[in-house]
């Protein structure tokens, strides 16, 4: 099971992973390729009860403060229009994923990612939302996506994104 | 009691063999060298090491004057500028070509390759004509890096007092790939940085190691079953198991001492809480509750006592508690907040990361917060590991940005911050004990 394999070996196996990885990402992210719609998606953000509706005229994420983990007026907005639209497509399970910033240490921010989760969790079950269908995971630091040294970057960051599986 | 010997006057640095009135006032600035901006690192010689494979014994005296010169306590002086090349552990110095040389500080060694890797040194005074400390060792044909370690700590622990920390290994983090879909794997190397060896394959995220103080276990948190979990890995075998199945998350794993329990964190609706599990399984207990986030927790070296971060009073902060819960006491009171911190190895010290004024430190208090000191200030950095010494704390600095990380270390009067090389970034280093 475990393999102390040379170091260099193992870089080159790890690049390989990375590409794995990457690919794995770009079908369940949204990206710009994804946003501008291509083969039978509509203009304007997909069919409606699509994934791709979710994610463009619903919205798939909210953001938080510094260290926060409340929702702010804008994020309650976007939970409330995302569980009508979970409401209206129950089809859907749910996976909340909490994401924290790069300006705190790794653990506590794998225990804010999972607070920042969790208060979405609750606010889409007051909003109707069924439970059972509703997973959370934190990230922690770890998976950033916007990529700077400073507070635009860092803003992006601090965020809980809703992903309908 | 206060009878000075040579031995001690070498580890003053004094560059000469004064008369006792002197070198007590030296042995005065013991304390305050160390402490202070006065310190001088200690000049030594180390002419390659005898054996029959010449570039065998060149290597083994590389690596020990790396090594010293690596600890900030010791000054290599250049093999090329000595009286003699080559040592020989076998005859009496002529000191007076060394004092000559000015050298006070003299290390001859031998090394060679049998069945087992024979190697002998001698430390000596040349001012004194005295010989410091004399070692032989047998050690595995397999380890001729292991040896010059053991010999770099037996030389540390004649001048510098205390014991060694060259003969140990850390567990940490390797980082690859772009930021935001970077490969983390654990790996583990000798303190220096060779041989370096991964430990995960890197098909999910492994963080946060930390290293058994026999140092055949190490702990750590795998999102191998999508949310983290804490994991047990024995080196000796490559065995890894889960720690425990509570359910929700679980993530911060910290050994005790005697290695039979690890304290670790359990997120459950948002809230984090410290829970302990002994290594061998068992029912885990719950050291501390409410919503708060509670983790980092570190034992002390007794065993008795927890010091974990908590933002249960707004920032993060550090708390101290019984390692059997309850009744935790705040013990960090400056500006900003703090994470991390880790019980030094004899108990005298906690070492944390703190955040203030958009800059991440590095620092030490003792264990009631008072006498807080900060070793390190950067853009990023975090999570701080003591070496077996408790005299050079580790840690990881990140410049921002698409950069990784990477290990530094830095001793605990703040001087002497050194990087430690790695083949990829690098993060959450855990020091291990001396290798037995």
């Amino acid at each position: 099971m475990l393999s102390l394999a040379p170091i260099t070996t193992a870089l080159r196996a790890a690049a390989m992973l990375l590409f794995v990885v990457a690919i794995a990402a770009c079908s369940r992210t949204p990206d710009n390729a994804m946003m501008t719609g291509v083969g039978n998606l509509g203009p304007g953000g997909g069919a409606p009860g699509s994934q791709q509706e979710f994610l463009v005229s619903v919205g798939d994420r909210v953001f938080f403060e510094t260290d926060s983990s409340s929702l702010t007026t804008e994020a309650a907005a976007t939970l409330d229009k995302q569980a009508a639209w979970l409401n209206q497509y129950s089809n859907y399970r749910i996976m909340i994923e909490g994401h924290a910033d790069e300006r705190g240490t790794r653990e506590y921010n794998i225990a804010l990612g999972a607070r920042r989760a969790s208060v979405v969790v609750n606010y889409l079950v007051s909003r109707g939302v069924n439970g059972q269908r509703i997973t959370s995971k934190s990230f922690g630091k770890e998976r950033p996506v916007a990529i700077c040294n400073d507070i635009s970057c860092w803003s992006q960051n601090r965020r809980a994104v809703t992903v309908v599986q | 009691m206060t009878l000075l010997t040579r031995r001690n006057a070498l580890k003053l640095g004094l560059a000469s063999g004064l008369a006792m009135a002197a070198a007590s006032t030296a042995q005065a600035q013991l304390n305050i060298t160390v402490e202070g901006a006065n310190f001088q690192p200690l000049p030594i010689a180390i002419p390659d090491f005898a054996s029959s494979d010449p570039s065998f014994g060149r290597e083994t005296a590389e690596i020990v004057r790396a090594n010293l010169r690596r600890s900030g306590l010791f000054l290599p002086l250049d093999p090329a500028s000595l009286p003699v090349q080559v040592g020989d552990v076998n005859a009496t110095p002529d000191f007076n070509t060394w004092r000559t040389a000015n050298v006070t500080a003299l290390v001859m060694g031998a090394v060679d390759r049998g069945g087992q890797i024979a190697s002998s040194v001698r430390v000596w005074d040349t001012r004194q004509g005295s010989q410091v400390v004399g070692k032989s060792y047998n050690t595995d044909p397999n380890s001729s890096r292991r040896v010059a370690h053991i010999i770099s700590d037996a030389i540390y622990e004649a001048l510098a007092g205390g014991s060694g920390y060259f003969d140990t290994r850390v567990v940490y983090v390797a980082e690859s790939g772009p930021k935001a879909n970077r490969v983390k794997r654990l790996a583990i190397m000798d303190q220096d940085g060779a041989n370096p060896q991964y430990l995960t394959d890197g098909r999910t995220l492994a963080l946060t190691p930390r290293i058994s103080s026999n140092n055949d276990l190490v702990t750590y948190m795998n999102f191998e079953d999508g949310n983290p979990q804490v994991y047990l890995l024995q080196l000796s075998s490559g065995r890894q198991q889960r720690l425990a199945s509570l359910g929700a998350m679980t993530f911060a794993p910290r050994f005790s001492p005697d290695g039979g329990t690890v304290a670790f964190s359990v997120e459950q609706g948002g809230a984090t809480n410290i829970y302990s599990v002994g290594t061998g399984g068992g029912q885990p207990v719950q050291l501390t509750s409410g919503a708060a986030i509670d983790t980092g927790p570190s034992y002390s070296p007794d065993g008795s006592r927890i010091v974990f971060e908590s933002d249960r009073g707004g920032s993060p902060q550090i708390y101290m508690m019984s390692s059997g819960g309850g009744n935790p006491q705040r013990i960090s009171y400056g500006q900003g907040s703090y994470s991390t911190p880790v019980w030094a190895p004899k108990g005298d010290l906690i070492a944390f990361t703190r955040q203030s004024g958009g800059q991440f430190n590095i620092g030490i208090m003792n264990p009631d917060g008072s006498g807080e000191r900060m070793l390190y200030s950067s853009f990023h950095a975090e999570g701080p590991t003591w070496a077996p010494n408790g005299r050079v704390i580790m840690f990881f600095q990140d410049p921002g940005g698409n950069d990784g990380p990477k290990l530094q270390s830095v001793d605990i009067w703040g001087r002497n911050l050194q990087t430690i090389p790695t083949e990829s970034y690098a993060s959450d280093p855990a020091w291990s004990a001396l290798r037995s």
